[in-house]
C-alpha cells in the first residue's frame, strides 16, 4: 500500500480568509477512479474546500492556506505550480451555472479550443459528445449557435457540465451540481456520473443525502469547517461513528 | 387611513410633475443651441460646403472640407494613441484593483480628468510643437488623447467591474490564464459598453477647441500629412466666428453645425453599436 498514490489527498489542510478560519485540519484521501461526496450543512465550508483543490480561493486576497492538498502526489501549492496546468487536470462545475455570454456551442468548445486539445476538426465530435454526456445534446443540437444565455437554469447547469468535460479533466469537482434540475435531468447526471468513474476521480457536494449514498463510495461530512467523519458512504449512512453525523443524516440536526 | 392615501397620491403626482418640469429645464438648452444652429447654419450648407476649401477673402462661396477632413485625422490619430493606452489602463485597473500600479493610474487618472483641456495643450504645445520646431496636426492629437486617456480609463474601469466574478472563475477553471480571462471573457463581454464608452470619449474630444490651437493652429488650406498645421471644425468655427467678415460667421454657424452633426452621428453610432449579439450576463 505505500506506493498507492490517491487522486487526492488533504493533509491537515485549513484555510482562513483574513482573521476567519474557515477550515481546520481537513484530512481525508480520494483514490482514483472513485467518487467522493461531500455534504455538511450550509456554510460549513464545503464549497470553499472544493475551490481549494483548483485554488480558485487565491482570487480573495485574504486568503491563507496552511497544511497541504496533493492532486496524483503533488502538493497543488508548491511555488512552481502552474496553476494553468492544475485547472486543466482538476476540473470544476460551479454551485451556480456560469455560462459565458457566447453561444452554446462556443461555451463547450472554448476550453478545448484554448488549450489545444484535439485538433479543430474534431471539435464538433467533441463538442457533440459533451453535451450527450451531460443530457443536453438533444435539447440544444437545432440551436447550438444561439446564445447561452437563452437556456434555462438547468439546461445552463448542464452546459457548464458539458464545458468542465471538454477539458478532458483528471479529477471533477463538483459543487451541487443537480441543485437546479429535475428528475430526469438529474438522473442523467447521476447515470454519467457512474460512467466518468471509468477515468476520473469526481469530489462531488451534494445537499441530497439519497444521491450521496447512490453515487458516492466514500462520504465526508463537514460541520463549521471541520471534517467530521470520513469513510465508505455505505459505513456513513448505515453506521456513522459520530453522534453529529448520524443526527445530521436522519435529519435530527441542530 | 382614506386621507393619508389621498395624500400619498397627492405628493406622488407632485413629485412627477417637478420632475418633468426639471427633465425639460434641463433639455431646453440642447434644442436651443440645435435650433440656432439650424436657423443660421443650415441656410449655408451645400455640397460645396463639404467638398471645397475656403474661398478668397471677400468671395462667397468654398467650404470647409479641409477642417473636416483636419478634424477626422487629427481625431483618428488621438484614437490610435489615446484607446490602447485607455482602455489597457483600465482592464488593468479593474482587474488587479490592488496593486500599486494600478491605484497610480487610478489617481493620475483622475488628477487628468480635472486637468482644464487648455493646460492639457500647452503640455502637447511644448513635448511635440517645441520640439519639432512647428504646429502640427500631430501635436493635436497628442492634446487630445491626453484628454481621452482618462476619460476612456475610467469608464473601462467601471464597466469591467460589472462583470460577474463568476465568469472570472469559470474561465480560470478551465485553465484561462489571468491575462486571457481577461481579454477573451471579461472584456469581451464588456464589449459593448466599452466601444459606447470610447465612442463617447471620441465624441467628447471631438469637440475640443483649446488645446488645439497652439498645436494643430489650423490651415487654410487642405492637408493630409499630420505633421504640418492642420485645420479643424473646432478651429474653424472659432477662426470663422472671430473673423470680421458677414460671410465669415455664415460659415462659422455653419461650420458649428457640422460639428454637431459629427457628434450626433458617433452618439448614434453608440447606439447601434452596443446592440449586442448575445447580451450581457445580467
Ligand atoms: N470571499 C469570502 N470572504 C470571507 N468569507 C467567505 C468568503 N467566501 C465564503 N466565506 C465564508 O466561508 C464560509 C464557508 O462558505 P462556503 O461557501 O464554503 O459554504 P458551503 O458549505 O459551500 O455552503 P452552501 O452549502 O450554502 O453552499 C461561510 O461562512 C462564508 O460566509
Ligand atoms: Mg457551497
Amino acid at each position: 500500500m505505500t506506493d498507492w498514490i490517491p487522486a487526492l489527498e488533504a493533509r491537515g489542510f485549513g484555510l482562513s480568509y483574513g482573521s476567519s478560519r474557515i477550515l481546520e485540519e481537513i484530512s481525508f484521501t480520494v483514490p482514483t477512479g472513485s467518487v467522493a461526496a461531500i455534504i455538511g450543512p450550509s456554510g460549513c465550508g464545503k464549497s470553499t474546500f472544493l475551490r481549494s483543490v483548483n485554488r480558485l480561493n487565491d482570487l480573495v486576497p485574504t486568503t491563507s492556506y496552511d497544511g497541504d492538498l496533493l492532486i496524483e502526489g503533488v502538493s497543488v501549492f508548491r511555488p512552481d505550480t502552474d496553476l494553468v496546468d492544475l485547472r486543466l487536470q482538476v476540473g470544476m462545475v460551479f454551485q451556480r451555472p456560469n455560462p459565458f455570454p457566447k453561444s452554446i456551442y462556443e461555451n463547450v468548445a472554448y476550453g478545448p479550443r484554448l488549450n489545444r486539445l484535439g485538433s479543430r476538426k474534431d471539435l464538433p465530435t467533441l463538442v457533440e459528445r459533451c453535451l450527450q454526456r451531460a443530457a443536453l445534446w438533444d435539447e440544444v443540437k437545432d440551436r447550438l449557435h444561439e446564445s447561452a444565455m437563452g437556456l434555462s437554469g438547468g439546461q445552463q447547469q448542464r452546459l457548464c457540465i458539458a464545458r468542465a468535460l471538454a477539458n478532458e479533466p483528471q479529477v471533477l469537482l463538483m459543487d451541487e451540481p443537480c441543485s437546479a434540475l429535475d428528475p430526469i435531468a438529474t438522473q442523467r447526471i447521476e447515470e454519467l456520473i457512474f460512467e466518468l468513474k471509468q477515468q476520473y476521480t469526481i469530489i462531488i457536494v451534494t445537499h441530497n443525502m439519497q444521491q450521496a449514498a447512490r453515487v458516492s463510495d466514500s462520504t465526508g461530512f463537514f460541520e463549521s469547517g471541520r471534517l467530521i467523519e470520513y469513510g465508505p458512504t455505505e459505513q456513513i449512512f448505515t453506521a456513522p461513528t459520530q453522534d453529529r453525523t448520524e443526527a445530521y443524516i436522519t435529519g435530527r440536526f441542530g | 387611513m382614506i386621507n393619508s392615501r389621498r395624500v400619498r397620491r397627492w405628493t406622488s403626482n407632485l413629485m412627477v410633475g417637478v420632475v418633468g418640469l426639471t427633465v425639460l429645464i434641463g433639455i431646453l438648452p440642447l434644442f436651443l443651441i440645435l435650433g440656432t444652429l439650424v436657423v443660421k447654419g443650415a441656410g449655408s450648407l451645400n455640397l460645396a460646403f463639404f467638398l471645397e476649401t475656403p474661398a478668397p477673402v471677400g468671395e462667397t462661396g468654398g467650404g470647409v472640407a479641409h477642417a473636416i477632413v483636419g478634424t477626422l485625422l487629427i481625431v483618428a490619430v488621438a484614437c490610435l494613441m489615446g484607446l490602447p493606452i485607455g482602455l489597457a489602463a483600465g482592464i488593468h485597473a479593474a482587474e488587479f484593483p490592488g496593486t500599486r500600479l494600478s491605484r497610480a493610474t487610478r489617481f493620475l487618472a483622475d488628477v487628468m480628468n480635472g486637468t482644464p483641456s487648455i493646460v492639457v495643450g500647452v503640455f502637447a504645445w511644448t513635448w511635440v510643437v517645441a520640439r519639432q520646431g512647428h504646429f502640427s496636426g500631430l501635436a493635436g492629437s497628442v492634446a487630445l488623447a491626453l484628454l481621452m486617456i482618462p476619460m476612456v480609463m475610467r469608464t473601462t474601469e467601471e464597466l469591467i467591474l460589472l462583470v460577474p466574478n463568476a465568469l472570472r472563475e469559470a474561465a480560470l477553471a478551465l485553465g484561462y490564464s489571468r491575462w486571457r480571462t481577461s481579454l477573451t471573457i471579461v472584456a469581451r463581454t464588456a464589449l459593448p459598453g466599452l466601444v459606447t464608452g470610447s465612442l463617447l470619449a471620441v465624441a467628447r474630444i471631438a469637440g475640443e477647441t483649446a488645446p488645439l490651437l497652439f498645436t494643430a493652429l489650423g490651415s487654410q488650406f487642405m492637408r493630409t500629412d499630420v505633421t504640418q498645421p492642420m485645420s479643424a471644425l473646432p478651429l474653424a468655427v472659432f477662426a470663422y466666428a472671430t473673423g470680421p467678415y458677414e460671410e465669415w460667421h455664415r460659415l462659422a454657424w455653419a461650420s458649428a453645425l457640422v460639428l454637431i452633426l459629427l457628434v450626433l452621428f458617433l452618439s448614434l453610432l453608440t447606439r447601434l453599436a452596443t446592440r449586442s449579439r448575445f447580451g450581457s450576463h445580467e
